[in-house]
């Protein structure tokens, strides 16, 4: 690393070898993958088809571009002594990391011989898949709970709920309980029904280890992506969030006792 | 009316009684002119938060009111007012008032607040233009002064040019000279007038001057005999100002408002003779703490009324004013003076420097509303006090007002009373000054390497005796060798320009009150400077890793060309590229060094452009990075716009590779971020900002300008700015009213990257 000043980092993975794994892309964000600057790696395909995504892209596992875990650590290496002055660590987001676990793990690995900070952001509905393995490498989820309503939620994402809940409790009743944050996409019309709302702030108020609810705004920002794809953009007419829309869900998860933003 | 009675009268019995010293401790400081001294013994660091702040007083705000109301007339006729009669001396003008009965530290450049002085000394010239730029007359008395009897330093300058840097900055390979305005970049060290009285600068000056006496006549003596003269009599003339506003400032400032006021009668003086590009203020606000902390102690003062005296202080700092010309404006866009404040850092012994007038300083951007000037500048370290960090970074969202340096590198470098002169450039106060130099074309001067020293514009012949390259396809070594060459030939024309401004500036435009406010042996350094490095960085990346095709006139000159393929970019972090940025740096300063430089000054460089890089872009042709002609370089150490591919860290870590030790005079990165790119709720906001500061210093990155705003709020600005008349952004080293940059240059600023969330 020529030319860097400050703690330099070796890569160094003693006992952990490369997995080759499909990836949409990587980046560095601020304060929206997990907290602080992190190093996050978009995986590529994802077993939902929610209504609302924002990254259509990410669905098809073909699509993606082949690398090596030991790649990705490497580039993160670059990061590290910036993330580790400025606060923050590196996320495995994607697309769903979970379609990927070895993968995934490795990553982890990885990144935490770097001395970073580890996030899984997953909809959780692969939450099996994850070997102890890996949840023992992960410092963090970030969980979405897309409803609380069964047929909604399958109605939403093609998918089963059930998963999702169960792997929750299962972060909430590990010995050292997972952190989680849990974020919520509100919908207009859609996910925003005060029941639906309650049932997922009563859940997560459950669990004991939900230090933190993102209620997000439904935005369209995706929806020239879906054109590119050429599918159909399921929710193309539905509005965004009035700000009072955002803080009544807010405040059902506020009266659970959550702290919540 | 309210206010001023609560305060105590400068001059009054109750105050001379007092010792000036009295409750400071330290003895060097005593015995000899020295400043640093008197901070470290007797400064309080500031731990806390910002919280014990105080908001402006009715005073304050009706006063600022008053000069508010006067902006939006001089922003339409481009100046509110000018002084056609009276060539701009320390004791030139009467004195002047915003509201007399109201202004707690008093004095104007001129005899009204917002009149612009004629500054002839320079070069008569730009002061006729300046003045037909705004439809107004030239007094035929002033110019025959100026032009029969007085030699200006803009005459001096073109006499003794050759015809080959005149061929250059006609080409514009060499540009934005300070042949045609006041070179700047000398930051007087105004805290000694507060601190010893003017009679105890003078005898100190005396004592200089006896020695020079016994020393053998050569040139560099006598010089230097008639410079201390000079200042001598400065020192008088500023005591003649005081004097005339009613103050006696032959002795120390008792109080802390005597010493804003004696302080500032130092830089006004400086100028009032002086109208450099830049009229940086120095390191102040600790200095000042020690006598705010001992009249709040004292019970003289309360927090309300310490805030005042600042508020009133930088209020005068904000309506600096300069008559310049539209091709100053150009360059140097929206009025600036870069009266830049250095705040807060950290001691060689380990304590921070920061006290609560770092804190009051900054507070004035609520307390009056956002402003570029003064320039507030940080100096950054991950060891400042929490609460400092904190508070810096949230008035950084709420108004994008300040830049940050790195407090290792300038206390590494230039100790721990290092000031920043104009946007990136450290000094040791009063004991150091810089030969401004602004800037080499190294886009333009890659192309010269092509053409074998041919402007790819003109055709004509700029640098002699070069081969072009005849080839197709261009190879990255042969380039190489010849991008030496042309650079060798520009290093050289570039520092014989350099000494040639500087000879003719001392001799015919003397720093005269400036330089008194130093010790007489002071280190100068030879300010050189390049631009367009990301667009030469990217284009030796295209020609080494992609293929890139030279399309050529009738007359085999290269004017465009044909780039296929990927190539790493400048600015995402990426060795391949960076490496490159890295060695034109370190080459082209190892080249400067080698020409000598006037009055033995050592030679540094920066990467900056101020708002240049519009210009230089317009004057250069295609670039095999795939940039077209005309277009804007990106500022400063700036990727590319749009080129930073991962983000702001990976642009800063590219930066943050180019090495200080080769780019002494400053090396500057602008960084736009959209608020939500910082987290989701404010308090997240505010300690991820702090965190990327202390990831940036940490990795080795020198300067950054910061932004927090969403491009919509700059469109919204462009076409509606009687709503945003205070809106201010940081460009490439300073801040500015965005309404009063060019519709080109806002154009430029809105083009840049904004750093958001992927």
């Amino acid at each position: 690393m020529t030319g860097m000043t400050g703690p330099g980092v070796e890569t160094t993975e003693v006992g952990v070898a490369s997995v080759l794994g499909s990836i949409h892309s990587w980046d560095l964000s601020t304060g929206v993958d997990g907290p602080g600057t992190r190093f996050v790696v978009f995986t590529q395909g994802c077993p939902l088809r929610c209504a609302y995504c924002h990254n259509p892209e990410t669905w098809r596992m073909r699509d993606g571009q082949q690398v090596e875990s030991a790649d990705l650590v490497a580039e993160a290496a670059k990061y590290a002594p910036f993330i580790r002055s400025a606060g923050g660590g590196a996320t495995v987001s994607g697309g769903e990391p979970l379609l990927q676990p070895r993968f995934t793990a490795a990553l982890f690995h990885g990144f935490r011989a770097l001395g970073l900070h580890t996030a899984l952001d997953t909809s959780g509905y692969l939450g099996a898949r994850a070997g102890d393995g890996l949840l023992a490498a992960t410092d963090l989820v970030l969980l979405d709970v897309k409803s609380w309503d069964r047929a909604l939620y399958r109605r939403l994402t093609g998918r089963d709920l059930h998963p999702t809940l169960a792997f929750a409790r299962r972060l909430a009743d590990r010995p050292q309980p997972v952190p989680v944050h849990l974020r919520f996409v509100l919908v207009p019309g859609l996910t925003d029904a005060a029941a639906n709302v309650a049932g997922v702030a009563r859940f997560a108020a459950s669990l004991g280890n939900v230090e933190r609810v993102d209620v997000l705004p439904f935005h369209k920002l995706g929806a020239a992506k879906y054109a590119a794809l050429g599918i159909p953009f399921p929710l193309a007419d539905t509005p965004a969030p009035t700000d009072r829309q955002v803080s009544a869900a807010r405040e059902q998860f506020a009266a659970e006792g959550l702290a919540v933003f | 009316m309210t206010a001023i009675s609560t305060q105590e009268q400068p001059g009054t019995a109750e105050a001379s009684e007092r010792d000036p010293w009295e409750g400071f401790t330290g003895t060097k400081w005593r015995k000899a002119i020295d400043v640093r001294d008197f901070i470290q013994a007797n400064y309080t660091p500031y731990t806390g938060d910002g919280s014990f702040l105080a908001g402006p007083t009715a005073r304050t705000t009706a006063l600022w009111a008053r000069l508010t109301a006067m902006f939006p007339v001089e922003r339409k006729l481009g100046i509110y007012d000018v002084d056609v009669h009276t060539p701009a001396a320390i004791t030139a003008h009467a004195p002047g008032y915003i509201d007399r009965d109201n202004e707690l530290i008093v004095g104007l450049q001129t005899d009204a607040p917002l009149k612009r002085a004629i500054m002839p000394n320079g070069g008569w010239r730009m002061v006729a233009s300046g003045l037909a730029a705004y439809g107004i007359d030239a007094d035929p008395r002033i110019a025959e002064i100026y032009t029969k009897y007085r030699k200006t330093h803009n005459d001096g300058v073109f006499d003794a040019y050759t015809p080959q840097i005149l061929a250059a900055r006609r080409a514009g390979v060499i540009t934005g000279l300070p042949d045609a305005y006041g070179r700047g970049r000398i930051i007087g060290d105004y805290r000694r007038v507060a601190l010893y009285g003017v009679d105890r600068l003078i005898a100190a000056k005396r004592e200089e001057r006896a020695e020079l006496d016994a020393l053998w006549a050569d040139d560099q003596t006598i010089r230097l005999r008639e410079e201390l003269a000079e200042q001598i009599r400065a020192l008088g003339e500023l005591k003649q100002m005081a004097a005339s506003y009613g103050f006696d400032i032959s002795g120390p400032a008792a109080t802390a408002r005597e010493a804003i006021q004696w302080l500032y009668f130092g830089f006004l003086a400086a100028v009032k003779e002086q109208n450099g590009a830049a009229m940086s203020l120095g390191r102040v606000s600790t200095f000042l703490d020690v006598y705010l902390a001992r009249d709040l102690a004292a019970g003289r003062l309360d927090e309300s009324t310490a805030q005042e005296l600042i508020d009133d202080f930088v209020i005068k700092l904000r309506i600096v004013r300069f008559l310049r010309t539209p091709e100053y404006d150009e360059l140097f866009s929206g009025d600036p003076t870069w009266v830049t404040e250095t705040i807060g850092g950290t001691g060689r012994d380990g304590r921070p420097l920061v006290t609560r007038t770092s804190f009051r300083f900054l507070q004035t951007l609520y307390n009056l509303g956002s402003a570029p000037e003064p320039n507030l500048t940080v100096l950054w370290s991950s060891r400042l006090p929490v609460g400092f960090k904190d508070f810096c970074a949230k008035v950084s969202i709420d108004t994008s007002a300040i830049q940050y340096e790195s407090d290792e590198l300038t206390r590494r470098h230039t100790g721990d009373d290092t000031a920043i002169a104009c946007c990136v450039s450290a000094m040791r106060v009063g004991k150091q000054m810089q030969f401004f130099g602004a800037r080499v074309n190294l886009a333009k001067a890659l192309l010269y390497a092509i053409n074998g020293g041919r402007d790819e514009i003109s055709g004509a012949v700029v640098a002699p005796g070069l081969e072009p390259i005849a080839d197709e396809y261009l190879e990255y070594d042969k380039l190489d060798v010849a991008l030496d060459k042309v650079l060798d030939w520009l290093a050289e024309t570039y520092v014989h320009a350099l000494n040639v401004i500087h000879y003719m500036h001392d001799k015919y435009a003397y720093e005269r009150i400036e330089m008194a406010l130093h010790d007489r042996d002071v280190e100068r350094t030879l300010a050189c400077g390049i631009a367009g490095l990301a667009v030469a960085a990217d284009s030796l990346s295209a020609v080494k890793h992609a293929r890139v095709r030279v399309l050529r006139d009738e007359s085999g000159l290269a004017t465009d060309f044909e780039t296929t393929g990927d190539f790493p970019a400048y600015g995402n972090n990426d060795e391949r590229a960076d490496a490159i940025a890295v060695d034109l740096v370190d080459r082209f300063m190892t080249k400067i060094r080698r020409y000598p430089a006037y009055r033995g000054a050592r030679h540094t460089q920066s990467v900056l452009t101020i708002t240049s890089n519009v210009v230089y872009g317009h004057k250069t042709g295609n670039t095999p990075d795939g940039r077209r002609a005309g277009v804007a370089f990106s500022p400063g150490a700036n990727p590319m716009n749009g080129r930073d591919r991962h983000g702001l860290v990976a642009a800063a870590l590219s930066v943050a590779k180019l090495p200080y030790d080769y780019a002494q005079d400053g090396i500057s990165l602008t960084a736009t971020i959209v608020p939500s790119g910082l987290g989701r709720e404010p308090g997240e906001r505010v300690a991820n900002l702090a965190g990327i500061l202390d990831g940036y210093f940490a990795s080795g990155g020198y300067h950054m300008n910061v932004n927090v705003l969403d491009r919509a709020v700059l469109e919204d600005a462009m076409e509606h700015p009687e709503r945003y008349p205070q809106l201010t952004i940081r460009v490439s080293g300073y801040a500015v009213n965005f309404v009063r940059l060019s519709r080109k240059q806002q154009l430029d600023v809105i083009s840049r990257t904004f750093h958001e969330a992927p």
